[in-house]
Protein backbone atom coordinates (compact mmCIF):
# COMPACT_ATOMS: atom_id res chain seq x y z
CA UNK A 1 0.00 0.00 0.00
CA UNK A 2 1.44 3.54 -1.11
CA UNK A 3 2.48 5.58 1.91
CA UNK A 4 2.56 9.47 1.58
CA UNK A 5 6.16 10.41 1.48
CA UNK A 6 6.54 13.07 4.12
CA UNK A 7 4.36 14.15 7.08
CA UNK A 8 3.75 17.42 4.79
CA UNK A 9 2.75 15.85 2.04
CA UNK A 10 -0.73 13.87 3.91
CA UNK A 11 -3.99 15.02 3.28
CA UNK A 12 -4.98 16.70 6.76
CA UNK A 13 -6.16 13.99 8.84
CA UNK A 14 -10.46 13.99 9.49
CA UNK A 15 -11.24 16.87 12.54
CA UNK A 16 -10.38 14.50 15.52
CA UNK A 17 -8.64 11.38 13.69
CA UNK A 18 -5.85 12.09 15.18
CA UNK A 19 -5.21 12.65 18.37
CA UNK A 20 -2.51 14.66 20.33
CA UNK A 21 -0.28 12.09 22.65
CA UNK A 22 0.42 14.49 25.50
CA UNK A 23 3.98 15.02 26.12
CA UNK A 24 4.95 14.06 29.65
CA UNK A 25 6.34 17.08 31.95
CA UNK A 26 8.06 16.30 35.43
CA UNK A 27 5.97 16.90 38.25
CA UNK A 28 6.66 18.15 41.69
CA UNK A 29 4.99 18.86 45.07
CA UNK A 30 4.81 22.06 46.51
CA UNK A 31 6.30 20.41 49.77
CA UNK A 32 6.80 17.40 51.17
CA UNK A 33 4.00 15.66 49.22
CA UNK A 34 2.32 12.40 50.11
CA UNK A 35 4.09 9.47 51.61
CA UNK A 36 4.96 6.73 49.07
CA UNK A 37 3.92 8.26 45.89
CA UNK A 38 6.46 8.60 43.10
CA UNK A 39 5.64 11.90 41.06
CA UNK A 40 7.48 10.44 38.14
CA UNK A 41 4.36 8.35 37.55
CA UNK A 42 1.96 10.89 37.36
CA UNK A 43 1.65 11.02 32.97
CA UNK A 44 -2.10 12.81 32.90
CA UNK A 45 -2.07 16.80 32.84
CA UNK A 46 -3.20 18.57 36.38
CA UNK A 47 -5.09 21.76 34.93
CA UNK A 48 -7.06 24.02 37.71
CA UNK A 49 -9.40 26.69 37.14
CA UNK A 50 -9.67 29.85 39.98
CA UNK A 51 -12.18 32.37 40.68
CA UNK A 52 -15.02 33.97 42.28
CA UNK A 53 -18.70 32.55 41.81
CA UNK A 54 -19.13 34.67 38.97
CA UNK A 55 -16.03 34.61 37.28
CA UNK A 56 -17.47 31.82 34.49
CA UNK A 57 -15.69 28.96 36.22
CA UNK A 58 -18.42 26.28 35.52
CA UNK A 59 -19.57 27.82 31.67
CA UNK A 60 -15.31 27.25 31.02
CA UNK A 61 -14.97 23.98 32.59
CA UNK A 62 -17.71 22.58 30.91
CA UNK A 63 -16.81 23.74 27.09
CA UNK A 64 -12.88 22.41 28.56
CA UNK A 65 -14.47 19.12 29.44
CA UNK A 66 -16.38 19.03 25.83
CA UNK A 67 -13.24 20.02 23.80
CA UNK A 68 -10.49 17.87 25.63
CA UNK A 69 -13.18 14.85 25.14
CA UNK A 70 -13.17 15.78 21.85
CA UNK A 71 -10.10 15.85 21.01
CA UNK A 72 -9.59 12.26 22.62
CA UNK A 73 -8.27 13.17 25.69
CA UNK A 74 -10.12 11.11 28.96
CA UNK A 75 -11.01 13.82 31.37
CA UNK A 76 -11.76 13.77 34.69
CA UNK A 77 -13.12 16.63 37.46
CA UNK A 78 -12.46 17.42 40.82
CA UNK A 79 -13.72 20.42 42.93
CA UNK A 80 -13.77 22.01 46.56
CA UNK A 81 -16.01 20.07 49.08
CA UNK A 82 -16.10 16.78 47.04
CA UNK A 83 -14.80 13.78 49.22
CA UNK A 84 -16.18 10.64 50.32
CA UNK A 85 -14.74 11.38 53.83
CA UNK A 86 -15.99 14.74 55.01
CA UNK A 87 -18.43 17.41 52.13
CA UNK A 88 -21.63 16.43 54.33
CA UNK A 89 -19.87 17.17 57.75
CA UNK A 90 -18.20 19.90 55.88
CA UNK A 91 -21.11 21.52 54.72
CA UNK A 92 -22.97 20.85 58.35
CA UNK A 93 -20.01 22.81 59.26
CA UNK A 94 -20.82 25.60 57.00
CA UNK A 95 -24.49 25.59 57.78
CA UNK A 96 -24.23 26.00 61.30
CA UNK A 97 -21.02 28.59 60.81
CA UNK A 98 -19.44 27.24 63.87
CA UNK A 99 -16.16 26.54 63.19
CA UNK A 100 -13.04 28.63 63.55
CA UNK A 101 -10.75 29.67 60.88
CA UNK A 102 -7.73 27.14 61.69
CA UNK A 103 -10.52 24.27 62.18
CA UNK A 104 -12.29 24.81 58.79
CA UNK A 105 -8.86 25.39 57.09
CA UNK A 106 -8.24 21.62 58.50
CA UNK A 107 -11.32 20.16 57.18
CA UNK A 108 -11.17 22.00 54.26
CA UNK A 109 -7.82 20.58 53.74
CA UNK A 110 -8.95 16.79 54.64
CA UNK A 111 -11.42 16.95 52.20
CA UNK A 112 -8.96 18.20 49.30
CA UNK A 113 -6.14 15.05 51.02
CA UNK A 114 -9.13 12.92 50.32
CA UNK A 115 -9.76 14.13 46.95
CA UNK A 116 -6.13 14.46 46.15
CA UNK A 117 -4.99 10.42 47.03
CA UNK A 118 -8.16 8.85 45.96
CA UNK A 119 -9.00 10.62 42.48
CA UNK A 120 -6.56 13.36 41.50
CA UNK A 121 -3.42 11.13 41.84
CA UNK A 122 -5.15 7.70 40.54
CA UNK A 123 -6.38 9.79 37.37
CA UNK A 124 -2.69 11.14 36.45
CA UNK A 125 -0.95 8.26 36.85
CA UNK A 126 -3.62 6.68 34.66
CA UNK A 127 -3.08 9.91 32.35
CA UNK A 128 -5.90 11.26 32.41
CA UNK A 129 -6.37 15.11 32.37
CA UNK A 130 -7.52 16.14 35.35
CA UNK A 131 -9.44 19.95 36.09
CA UNK A 132 -10.06 20.89 38.75
CA UNK A 133 -13.15 23.69 40.17
CA UNK A 134 -10.79 25.21 42.37
CA UNK A 135 -7.90 24.17 44.04
CA UNK A 136 -5.57 25.04 47.38
CA UNK A 137 -5.63 29.01 46.09
CA UNK A 138 -9.07 29.30 47.15
CA UNK A 139 -8.11 27.34 49.97
CA UNK A 140 -5.17 29.63 51.06
CA UNK A 141 -6.80 32.87 50.12
CA UNK A 142 -9.80 32.17 52.37
CA UNK A 143 -7.72 31.03 55.08
CA UNK A 144 -5.04 34.25 54.81
CA UNK A 145 -7.86 36.99 54.42
CA UNK A 146 -9.31 35.08 57.54
CA UNK A 147 -5.65 35.83 59.02
CA UNK A 148 -4.49 32.33 58.96
CA UNK A 149 -0.59 32.49 59.17
CA UNK A 150 0.91 32.12 55.73
CA UNK A 151 3.85 29.76 56.89
CA UNK A 152 1.58 27.41 58.32
CA UNK A 153 -0.99 27.43 55.81
CA UNK A 154 1.74 27.00 52.77
CA UNK A 155 3.54 24.05 54.88
CA UNK A 156 -0.30 22.51 55.08
CA UNK A 157 -1.04 22.46 51.23
CA UNK A 158 2.90 21.12 50.88
CA UNK A 159 0.82 17.76 50.18
CA UNK A 160 -0.29 19.18 47.08
CA UNK A 161 0.85 18.41 43.57
CA UNK A 162 1.71 21.44 41.62
CA UNK A 163 -0.53 21.70 38.79
CA UNK A 164 0.61 21.29 35.23
CA UNK A 165 -1.73 25.28 34.47
CA UNK A 166 -3.56 27.28 36.71
CA UNK A 167 -5.84 29.65 35.05
CA UNK A 168 -7.55 32.57 38.07
CA UNK A 169 -10.43 34.62 36.19
CA UNK A 170 -10.09 37.79 36.98
CA UNK A 171 -13.65 39.39 37.19
CA UNK A 172 -13.35 43.00 39.02
CA UNK A 173 -16.01 43.03 41.93
CA UNK A 174 -18.40 45.37 41.07
CA UNK A 175 -19.07 43.60 37.84
CA UNK A 176 -19.03 40.57 39.74
CA UNK A 177 -21.84 41.33 41.79
CA UNK A 178 -24.25 41.82 38.36
CA UNK A 179 -23.35 38.71 37.37
CA UNK A 180 -24.07 36.80 40.93
CA UNK A 181 -27.48 38.93 40.48
CA UNK A 182 -28.30 38.10 37.02
CA UNK A 183 -27.73 34.35 38.02
CA UNK A 184 -29.17 34.24 41.77
CA UNK A 185 -31.19 37.42 43.12
CA UNK A 186 -29.30 36.89 46.00
CA UNK A 187 -26.16 36.88 47.65
CA UNK A 188 -24.51 34.15 49.38
CA UNK A 189 -23.28 34.58 52.41
CA UNK A 190 -19.83 32.60 52.41
CA UNK A 191 -18.94 34.50 48.90
CA UNK A 192 -20.16 37.50 50.54
CA UNK A 193 -17.51 37.08 53.56
CA UNK A 194 -20.61 37.88 55.77
CA UNK A 195 -18.66 36.13 58.71
CA UNK A 196 -15.19 38.29 58.38
CA UNK A 197 -17.89 41.64 59.71
CA UNK A 198 -16.20 43.96 57.10
CA UNK A 199 -19.43 45.28 57.02
CA UNK A 200 -23.32 44.97 58.27
CA UNK A 201 -24.64 45.84 54.57
CA UNK A 202 -24.00 42.62 52.45
CA UNK A 203 -24.03 44.39 49.05
CA UNK A 204 -20.94 46.35 50.55
CA UNK A 205 -19.36 43.34 52.45
CA UNK A 206 -19.54 41.64 49.12
CA UNK A 207 -17.35 43.82 47.05
CA UNK A 208 -14.88 44.69 50.08
CA UNK A 209 -14.67 40.87 50.33
CA UNK A 210 -14.39 39.47 46.94
CA UNK A 211 -11.63 42.78 46.32
CA UNK A 212 -9.50 41.52 49.36
CA UNK A 213 -10.14 38.27 47.46
CA UNK A 214 -8.60 39.13 44.53
CA UNK A 215 -5.62 41.24 45.71
CA UNK A 216 -4.55 38.12 47.62
CA UNK A 217 -4.91 36.21 44.67
CA UNK A 218 -2.58 38.64 43.27
CA UNK A 219 -0.16 38.28 45.79
CA UNK A 220 -0.31 34.84 45.70
CA UNK A 221 0.17 34.71 41.96
CA UNK A 222 3.63 36.20 42.77
CA UNK A 223 4.47 32.78 44.20
CA UNK A 224 2.56 30.48 42.17
CA UNK A 225 2.93 32.28 39.01
CA UNK A 226 -0.32 31.06 37.91
CA UNK A 227 -2.11 32.51 34.70
CA UNK A 228 -4.18 35.88 35.42
CA UNK A 229 -6.97 35.29 32.88
CA UNK A 230 -9.36 38.20 32.28
CA UNK A 231 -12.73 37.10 32.53
CA UNK A 232 -14.60 40.21 31.87
CA UNK A 233 -14.64 39.29 28.10
CA UNK A 234 -16.85 37.05 26.30
CA UNK A 235 -17.17 32.93 27.35
CA UNK A 236 -15.77 32.38 23.77
CA UNK A 237 -12.90 34.61 24.15
CA UNK A 238 -11.79 32.97 27.12
CA UNK A 239 -12.76 29.45 26.05
CA UNK A 240 -10.32 30.47 22.84
CA UNK A 241 -7.63 31.63 24.97
CA UNK A 242 -7.71 28.66 27.78
CA UNK A 243 -8.07 26.35 24.58
CA UNK A 244 -4.43 28.09 23.28
CA UNK A 245 -2.62 27.60 26.52
CA UNK A 246 -4.11 23.77 27.37
CA UNK A 247 -2.63 23.06 24.44
CA UNK A 248 0.64 24.79 24.61
CA UNK A 249 0.76 22.36 28.18
CA UNK A 250 -0.61 19.64 26.40
CA UNK A 251 2.91 19.55 23.69
CA UNK A 252 5.01 20.17 26.85
CA UNK A 253 5.64 23.85 26.70
CA UNK A 254 5.36 25.95 29.51
CA UNK B 1 14.46 7.22 93.16
CA UNK B 2 12.23 8.14 89.84
CA UNK B 3 13.01 10.23 86.69
CA UNK B 4 10.07 12.33 87.63
CA UNK B 5 11.36 13.07 91.83
CA UNK B 6 14.71 13.71 90.54
CA UNK B 7 13.29 16.98 88.67
CA UNK B 8 13.66 19.57 90.60
CA UNK B 9 15.08 22.31 88.01
CA UNK B 10 12.52 24.69 86.33
CA UNK B 11 10.90 22.80 83.44
CA UNK B 12 10.91 25.32 80.95
CA UNK B 13 14.76 24.86 81.13
CA UNK B 14 15.11 21.44 80.36
CA UNK B 15 13.13 21.77 76.71
CA UNK B 16 15.64 21.78 74.40
CA UNK B 17 15.15 23.95 71.46
CA UNK B 18 13.11 22.35 68.93
CA UNK B 19 14.41 21.37 65.38
CA UNK B 20 12.18 22.65 63.42
CA UNK B 21 10.05 26.03 63.06
CA UNK B 22 10.25 28.96 65.41
CA UNK B 23 10.17 27.97 68.88
CA UNK B 24 7.26 27.21 70.23
CA UNK B 25 5.77 28.88 73.90
CA UNK B 26 3.84 27.55 76.83
CA UNK B 27 0.62 29.29 77.53
CA UNK B 28 2.87 30.68 80.73
CA UNK B 29 5.16 31.95 78.28
CA UNK B 30 2.48 33.79 76.15
CA UNK B 31 1.16 35.49 79.20
CA UNK B 32 -2.43 33.41 79.81
CA UNK B 33 -3.24 33.39 83.29
CA UNK B 34 -4.73 29.63 82.42
CA UNK B 35 -2.36 26.39 82.68
CA UNK B 36 -2.35 23.60 80.55
CA UNK B 37 -1.37 19.79 81.80
CA UNK B 38 -0.79 17.16 79.59
CA UNK B 39 -0.38 13.36 80.07
CA UNK B 40 0.77 11.23 77.34
CA UNK B 41 2.01 7.84 77.13
CA UNK B 42 0.54 4.87 75.03
CA UNK B 43 -2.81 3.25 75.64
CA UNK B 44 -2.35 1.01 79.06
CA UNK B 45 0.09 3.33 80.45
CA UNK B 46 -2.17 3.97 82.92
CA UNK B 47 -2.68 7.89 82.12
CA UNK B 48 -6.32 8.64 82.06
CA UNK B 49 -5.91 7.33 85.61
CA UNK B 50 -3.66 9.40 86.84
CA UNK B 51 -5.03 12.65 84.73
CA UNK B 52 -8.56 11.54 86.41
CA UNK B 53 -7.17 11.21 89.64
CA UNK B 54 -5.47 14.53 89.42
CA UNK B 55 -8.81 16.43 88.22
CA UNK B 56 -10.49 14.79 91.25
CA UNK B 57 -7.97 16.67 93.76
CA UNK B 58 -8.37 20.21 91.91
CA UNK B 59 -12.03 19.68 91.75
CA UNK B 60 -11.94 19.19 95.42
CA UNK B 61 -9.90 22.17 96.31
CA UNK B 62 -12.25 24.25 94.51
CA UNK B 63 -10.10 25.07 91.62
CA UNK B 64 -11.39 26.07 87.82
CA UNK B 65 -10.51 23.14 85.95
CA UNK B 66 -11.78 21.88 83.34
CA UNK B 67 -10.70 17.98 81.44
CA UNK B 68 -10.42 17.74 77.25
CA UNK B 69 -10.10 14.29 75.58
CA UNK B 70 -8.40 13.54 72.01
CA UNK B 71 -10.88 12.98 69.35
CA UNK B 72 -14.02 14.25 70.99
CA UNK B 73 -15.29 17.20 69.04
CA UNK B 74 -18.82 16.65 67.93
CA UNK B 75 -18.52 17.34 64.61
CA UNK B 76 -15.46 16.15 63.43
CA UNK B 77 -16.51 12.98 65.30
CA UNK B 78 -18.78 11.68 62.84
CA UNK B 79 -16.49 12.05 59.62
CA UNK B 80 -13.89 10.72 62.04
CA UNK B 81 -15.67 7.58 63.00
CA UNK B 82 -16.96 6.82 59.21
CA UNK B 83 -13.71 7.32 57.80
CA UNK B 84 -12.15 4.52 60.50
CA UNK B 85 -14.86 2.27 59.69
CA UNK B 86 -14.99 2.50 56.05
CA UNK B 87 -11.57 2.39 55.94
CA UNK B 88 -11.08 5.53 54.02
CA UNK B 89 -8.59 7.23 55.88
CA UNK B 90 -4.79 7.69 54.21
CA UNK B 91 -1.53 8.35 56.87
CA UNK B 92 -2.55 11.94 55.25
CA UNK B 93 -5.90 12.18 55.57
CA UNK B 94 -5.96 10.16 58.97
CA UNK B 95 -3.82 13.47 60.54
CA UNK B 96 -5.28 16.02 58.94
CA UNK B 97 -8.81 14.82 60.35
CA UNK B 98 -7.32 14.47 63.95
CA UNK B 99 -5.84 17.81 63.24
CA UNK B 100 -9.31 19.17 62.27
CA UNK B 101 -10.50 18.37 65.42
CA UNK B 102 -7.90 19.27 67.78
CA UNK B 103 -8.42 22.41 66.61
CA UNK B 104 -11.85 22.68 67.07
CA UNK B 105 -11.48 21.81 70.50
CA UNK B 106 -8.31 24.00 70.65
CA UNK B 107 -10.08 27.27 69.42
CA UNK B 108 -13.96 26.41 71.08
CA UNK B 109 -12.37 25.28 74.13
CA UNK B 110 -9.10 25.23 75.37
CA UNK B 111 -8.16 28.95 74.16
CA UNK B 112 -11.07 30.75 75.78
CA UNK B 113 -10.61 28.40 79.31
CA UNK B 114 -6.85 29.61 79.47
CA UNK B 115 -7.82 32.87 78.70
CA UNK B 116 -10.41 32.66 81.54
CA UNK B 117 -7.60 31.43 84.17
CA UNK B 118 -8.45 27.37 84.11
CA UNK B 119 -6.35 24.50 84.80
CA UNK B 120 -6.84 22.51 81.35
CA UNK B 121 -6.05 18.85 81.78
CA UNK B 122 -5.48 17.34 78.58
CA UNK B 123 -5.91 13.45 78.31
CA UNK B 124 -3.40 13.30 74.82
CA UNK B 125 -1.93 16.22 73.52
CA UNK B 126 -0.07 17.20 70.09
CA UNK B 127 2.83 14.58 70.82
CA UNK B 128 0.22 12.04 70.12
CA UNK B 129 -0.32 13.39 66.67
CA UNK B 130 3.60 14.09 66.20
CA UNK B 131 4.16 9.92 67.15
CA UNK B 132 1.31 8.79 65.33
CA UNK B 133 1.77 10.56 62.31
CA UNK B 134 5.37 10.21 61.74
CA UNK B 135 5.02 6.22 62.57
CA UNK B 136 2.36 5.93 59.76
CA UNK B 137 4.45 7.37 57.39
CA UNK B 138 3.76 11.80 57.51
CA UNK B 139 6.77 13.87 56.81
CA UNK B 140 7.98 14.48 60.69
CA UNK B 141 8.31 18.80 59.74
CA UNK B 142 4.88 18.24 58.17
CA UNK B 143 3.40 17.20 61.04
CA UNK B 144 4.55 19.68 63.24
CA UNK B 145 3.87 22.24 60.73
CA UNK B 146 0.10 21.21 60.96
CA UNK B 147 -0.05 21.52 64.69
CA UNK B 148 2.57 24.99 65.17
CA UNK B 149 -1.19 27.06 65.78
CA UNK B 150 -0.99 24.80 69.08
CA UNK B 151 1.11 26.36 72.31
CA UNK B 152 3.00 23.82 74.26
CA UNK B 153 1.45 22.52 77.29
CA UNK B 154 2.85 24.26 80.80
CA UNK B 155 3.41 20.12 82.02
CA UNK B 156 3.50 17.22 80.43
CA UNK B 157 3.60 13.67 82.00
CA UNK B 158 5.05 11.20 79.92
CA UNK B 159 3.95 7.59 81.54
CA UNK B 160 6.29 5.62 80.59
CA UNK B 161 5.67 1.54 81.17
CA UNK B 162 7.03 -0.99 79.85
CA UNK B 163 5.63 -2.20 76.74
CA UNK B 164 4.74 -5.87 77.90
CA UNK B 165 2.79 -3.95 81.09
CA UNK B 166 0.86 -1.59 78.23
CA UNK B 167 0.02 -4.54 75.78
CA UNK B 168 -1.21 -6.45 78.61
CA UNK B 169 -3.67 -3.73 80.33
CA UNK B 170 -4.67 -3.51 76.53
CA UNK B 171 -5.14 -7.18 75.96
CA UNK B 172 -6.69 -8.07 78.99
CA UNK B 173 -9.52 -5.32 79.12
CA UNK B 174 -10.50 -5.57 75.33
CA UNK B 175 -9.68 -7.91 73.37
CA UNK B 176 -10.78 -7.13 70.37
CA UNK B 177 -8.37 -4.27 68.78
CA UNK B 178 -9.83 -1.99 66.35
CA UNK B 179 -8.25 -1.43 62.80
CA UNK B 180 -6.28 1.90 63.52
CA UNK B 181 -5.86 1.12 67.02
CA UNK B 182 -3.99 -1.81 66.17
CA UNK B 183 -2.23 -0.06 63.56
CA UNK B 184 -3.11 -2.50 60.72
CA UNK B 185 -3.60 0.30 58.10
CA UNK B 186 0.90 -0.32 58.22
CA UNK B 187 0.46 -3.79 56.92
CA UNK B 188 2.79 -4.53 60.05
CA UNK B 189 1.41 -8.15 60.24
CA UNK B 190 -1.35 -9.79 59.25
CA UNK B 191 -2.53 -10.70 62.62
CA UNK B 192 -3.99 -7.63 64.77
CA UNK B 193 -2.32 -8.34 68.27
CA UNK B 194 1.45 -8.65 66.51
CA UNK B 195 0.40 -5.43 64.91
CA UNK B 196 -0.35 -3.87 67.78
CA UNK B 197 2.51 -4.87 69.22
CA UNK B 198 4.92 -3.56 66.55
CA UNK B 199 2.74 0.00 65.83
CA UNK B 200 2.57 0.35 69.86
CA UNK B 201 6.65 -0.37 70.00
CA UNK B 202 7.34 2.44 67.83
CA UNK B 203 4.87 5.26 69.18
CA UNK B 204 6.95 4.37 72.03
CA UNK B 205 10.05 4.98 70.26
CA UNK B 206 8.99 8.69 68.88
CA UNK B 207 7.87 9.63 72.70
CA UNK B 208 11.13 8.73 74.01
CA UNK B 209 12.55 10.45 71.42
CA UNK B 210 10.51 13.62 72.10
CA UNK B 211 10.76 13.32 76.03
CA UNK B 212 13.99 15.60 75.74
CA UNK B 213 13.30 18.00 72.96
CA UNK B 214 10.03 18.50 74.75
CA UNK B 215 11.21 18.54 78.47
CA UNK B 216 8.42 16.00 79.36
CA UNK B 217 8.44 14.93 83.32
CA UNK B 218 9.23 11.14 82.69
CA UNK B 219 6.66 8.67 84.89
CA UNK B 220 7.52 5.27 85.90
CA UNK B 221 4.45 3.83 85.02
CA UNK B 222 5.38 0.50 86.54
CA UNK B 223 4.75 2.04 89.87
CA UNK B 224 1.87 1.69 91.96
CA UNK B 225 -0.93 4.26 91.10
CA UNK B 226 -1.20 5.83 94.32
CA UNK B 227 2.82 6.44 94.20
CA UNK B 228 2.39 8.03 90.79
CA UNK B 229 -0.38 9.93 91.90
CA UNK B 230 1.56 11.62 95.10
CA UNK B 231 4.54 12.82 92.49
CA UNK B 232 2.17 14.38 90.23
CA UNK B 233 0.19 16.02 92.65
CA UNK B 234 3.73 17.01 93.95
CA UNK B 235 4.92 18.70 90.95
CA UNK B 236 1.42 20.09 89.91
CA UNK B 237 1.14 21.93 93.35
CA UNK B 238 5.56 23.26 92.60
CA UNK B 239 5.07 24.22 89.25
CA UNK B 240 1.57 25.85 89.40
CA UNK B 241 0.57 28.81 92.04
CA UNK B 242 -2.86 26.60 92.48
CA UNK B 243 -4.51 29.36 94.79
CA UNK B 244 -4.54 31.78 91.58
CA UNK B 245 -7.25 29.31 90.14
CA UNK B 246 -10.05 29.39 93.09
CA UNK B 247 -13.52 29.74 91.53
CA UNK B 248 -14.38 33.30 92.00
CA UNK B 249 -16.86 33.50 95.29
CA UNK B 250 -20.08 35.16 94.93
CA UNK B 251 -19.89 38.59 97.01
Amino acid sequence: MPRSKSRKNRPKAHDGASVLIPKVTPKRFYGQGIPGIDSDSLTGKLIVVEGADGSGRSTQIARLVQWLEATGHHTIQVGLKRSTLVSEELEQAQQGNILSRTTLSLFYATDFADQLENTILPALRAGSMVIADRYIYTLMVRGLVRGVDETWIRNLYGIALAPDAVFYLEVRPDLLVQRVFAKNQSLDYWESGMDLGLSRDMFDSFLRYQALMRDTFRRLQQTYGFDIIDAERTPDEINQELQRRIEAVLCGQD
Amino acid sequence: MTDASRKRIPLSHCRASPRFHAVKQTFAELGYPGRLIAVEGLDGSGKSTQIYLLKRWLEMQGLKVFFSEWNSSALVKSATSKGKKQNLLTPTTFSLIHATDFADRYERQLVPLLKAGYLVLCDRYIFTAYARDVVRGCPPEWVRGVYNFAALPDLTFFFKAGLEVSLSRILDNRPTLKHHEAGMDLNLSPDPYESFRIFQGRIFEQYLAMSTEFGFVVMDANQRIEEQQGIVRRLVDSHVHLDQFRLAKAA
